[in-house]
């Protein structure tokens, strides 16, 4: 059995708002192995974002854990204090967001953003730091880093941006690495490189990753295991293999259906009908069951829970209980699944 | 059956002024796109793809003169569009429509949907007024909205039904031709298949052309006849669908497809990976525009351009603009450096 170095259990978190409370994130459970990387997918509104700035206890003023663990070496770190919170953040834990033009601040040099957490997390002095950061450069393959060091974010590309980004993340060799859509604001030969620049870095340096995207392809390459998020709730989490060769969850069958590929030819791609619900009026029973082509009554009195299958694979899904109603074979998005009952 | 041709771009360059200095004169231009030249039959889908800033939107709004081409023709069945004045060109305006990419900036959120789609109507004048509010429901029916949904306005909308109702103003005054920039990149996949979905119906249904600008090869494999590969405002290779996703010939566009990731964990697959970013396109490298990234690059290459051919052992009507594709297909040219990476 691998080594978990992050496991979240039964995960809350919700948004109060005036209109009342939003439940972005509603049951969100998944473990992350040493030195593996755990992807989460879905499309906008899933709560993968929040899920992640959950983690790292980044939420907004009016934003809040409700319910679940977080355990980090198995402590739960939502027990910690801001002050223990915030030696973790940055250091064995630390993060990297969509938009590199958004996140690093425009008035300081690449060299001082990066020396900040050699500072504060390392003790180090102005200059070890700013030695440090050129080591960082260079390990994350930016060209002349000494001359690099002392530019401003405005004079690289975007996908240099990213780099300084990735090297800020690294600079306190991190436990576990939060990439929320690392790849996805730039073009594919630039994202090539970043997530080949990610994986080497990986081998190399042994962090766990918690990779966030909408992306099928860069999950099934990139990917050691999938944890699947429909409207605030992880639906499936498995392997990548078993995700992709033998999908449970029908929503899981359906975007996979809905997918174009790059490496086939397809007649006609399979659509999810209607679209998700809205977080001010989730559906009593299952979320997805409004738009599933196999949602029985049970599906839509009744939130199944994540079943598990004894292999460490889970599905929120009735088909996989014993008290499925409906006929042993069922077919979802055109292919079969076997109930359990 | 003879192709018809309905869209002939030839030539056609897109340089955008940098004003500066001191009394704000021209310094440079930014060569957006650098005399291109391709045909589009009719009921067919062309798409165009490449990264950003390679030209494919500004090869798109230069067609409909939404930006006045630098230079070059564009024949729509025969007539030079760039050479009409003004007014005729409205006239051609209701053949040639266009889908952009973001739905909640393409839609007045003032106009109520009915009013939207009755403005385009008025303006082509296609339908006497009476006839219109039948027609606006049906318009909504056939892009999968509900005629009931007319008087509403676009917020109270999806992204992906706000991209139906884009689709639906087109369609209102029964174009020839959609370009479709980036038409579906914003929408989930989920939403995006639907959308993709109801394209094609669409295109059977009234015998549509598509010019369909994307970046996403997935897509464009699948929507597809014949595909575009531009790079920094030139066309590296043009060919039908099978040639350029099978047997692609130019190393860019190898490249391009090497680089996606592919929704199969059990396909290892070793992705090329290019060195360096893309050159700006207010001085883009002399000779062959790729020649600075190119792992084949010669001396020759830096020098002289390549023109857009079809080589040796090239289906009819694939073409790469490449000086050394036969070498590079022999073997006889090796690369100057292979770096590759598996995810």
């Amino acid at each position: 059995m691998e080594e978990t170095i992050l496991d979240v259990r039964g995960l809350r978190t919700s948004f109060f708002t005036d209109e009342g409370e939003v439940k972005a994130v509603d049951g969100v459970s998944f473990s992350v192995p040493k030195g593996k990387t755990l992807g989460i997918v879905g499309e906008s509104g899933s709560g993968k974002s929040i899920t992640s700035l959950s983690i790292l206890r980044l939420l907004a003023e009016n934003g809040k854990v409700v319910d679940g663990e977080i355990r980090y070496k198995g402590e739960n770190i939502l027990d910690f204090s801001e002050k223990k919170m915030r030696s973790l953040r940055g250091n064995k834990i630390s993060m990297i967001f969509q938009e590199p033009m958004t996140s690093l601040n425009p008035v300081f040099t690449v060299g001082q953003q990066i020396s900040e957490s050699l500072t504060t997390h390392q003790g180090m002095n102005k200059k070890q730091a700013m030695a440090k950061s050129v080591d960082l450069l260079k390990l994350v393959g930016i060209p002349s880093p000494e001359k690099r060091v002392t530019q401003y974010p405005y004079e690289l590309s975007g996908g240099m941006r990213q780099r300084v980004m990735i090297a800020m993340a690294l600079a306190c060799n991190p436990e576990v690495l939060v990439a929320d859509e690392p790849t996805t604001a730039l073009d594919v030969t630039i994202q090539a490189q970043i997530l080949g620049l990610m994986k080497d870095l990986q081998n190399r340096l042994g962090m766990s990753i918690i990779l966030i995207t909408h992306d099928l392809g860069v999950v099934a390459e990139t990917c050691d295991y999938v944890a699947v998020m429909y409207a605030g709730q992880v639906v499936e989490y498995s392997d990548v293999r078993t995700l992709f060769r033998k999908p449970r969850h029908p929503y899981t069958v359906g975007l996979l259906k809905s997918l174009p590929r790059p490496d086939a030819d397809q007649e006609k791609l399979v659509p999810i009908h209607g679209m998700v619900p809205s977080p001010f009026n989730m559906p009593k029973g299952c979320r997805f069951a409004p738009r599933c082509p196999a949602a029985t009554d049970l599906c839509r009195e009744k939130l199944p829970d994540l079943f598990d299958d004894g292999e460490g694979n889970q599905v929120r899904c009735w088909i996989y209980d014993e008290e499925w109603p409906g006929p042993k074979e069922v077919d979802v998005f055109g292919e079969k699944r076997i109930a359990q009952g | 059956m003879e192709k018809k041709e309905l869209l002939k771009v030839d030539g056609l360059k897109q340089h955008f002024p940098i004003k500066g200095g001191f009394f704000g004169r021209t310094v440079n231009h930014v060569k957006a796109v650098d005399d291109i030249s391709f045909t589009v039959y009719e009921g067919e889908t062309v798409s165009i793809v490449g990264e950003s800033g390679c030209g494919k939107s500004t090869t798109g709004r230069a067609i409909l003169r939404l930006e006045e081409p630098s230079d070059g023709k564009v024949y729509f069945e025969g007539t030079d569009l760039a050479s009409l004045s003004k007014s005729e060109m409205r006239k051609y305006r209701k053949d040639l429509q266009i889908i952009f990419q973001d739905p909640y900036a393409s839609i007045n959120p003032r106009q109520s949907i009915s009013d939207v789609l009755n403005e385009a109507m008025e303006i082509q004048n296609v339908l006497p007024r009476k006839d219109r509010r039948k027609r606006i429901i049906e318009l909504l029916e056939t892009v999968g909205l509900n005629g009931s949904q007319a008087d509403r306005y676009p917020h109270e909308f999806s992204g992906g039904q706000r991209q139906r109702i884009g689709i639906a103003r087109a369609l209102s005054v029964n174009p020839k031709l959609i370009i479709c920039d980036e038409a579906v990149s914003a929408l989930d996949v989920s939403i995006q298949a639907q959308v993709l979905n109801l394209l094609d119906e669409l295109q059977d249904e009234y015998g549509l052309t598509y010019l369909f600008i994307s970046h996403d090869l997935g897509v464009v494999r699948h929507i597809s006849d014949r595909v575009i590969v531009m790079y920094l405002g030139k066309i590296m290779e043009i060919g039908d669908k099978k040639s350029i996703f099978d047997n692609p010939k130019h190393p860019y566009t190898k490249a391009l497809l090497s680089a996606i990731p592919v929704p199969d964990p059990d396909r290892e697959r070793e992705h090329i990976v290019l060195r360096g970013d893309v050159p700006s396109p207010i001085d883009p490298p002399t000779g062959c525009r790729f020649h600075t990234r190119c792992p084949f690059a010669q001396e020759k290459c830096r020098v002289d351009v390549p023109e857009l051919i079809e080589h040796d052992g090239m289906e009819q009507g694939h073409e790469a603009a490449c000086h050394f594709v036969e070498e590079i297909a022999s073997g006889q040219l090796k690369p100057n450096y292979m770096e590759t990476a598996s995810f």
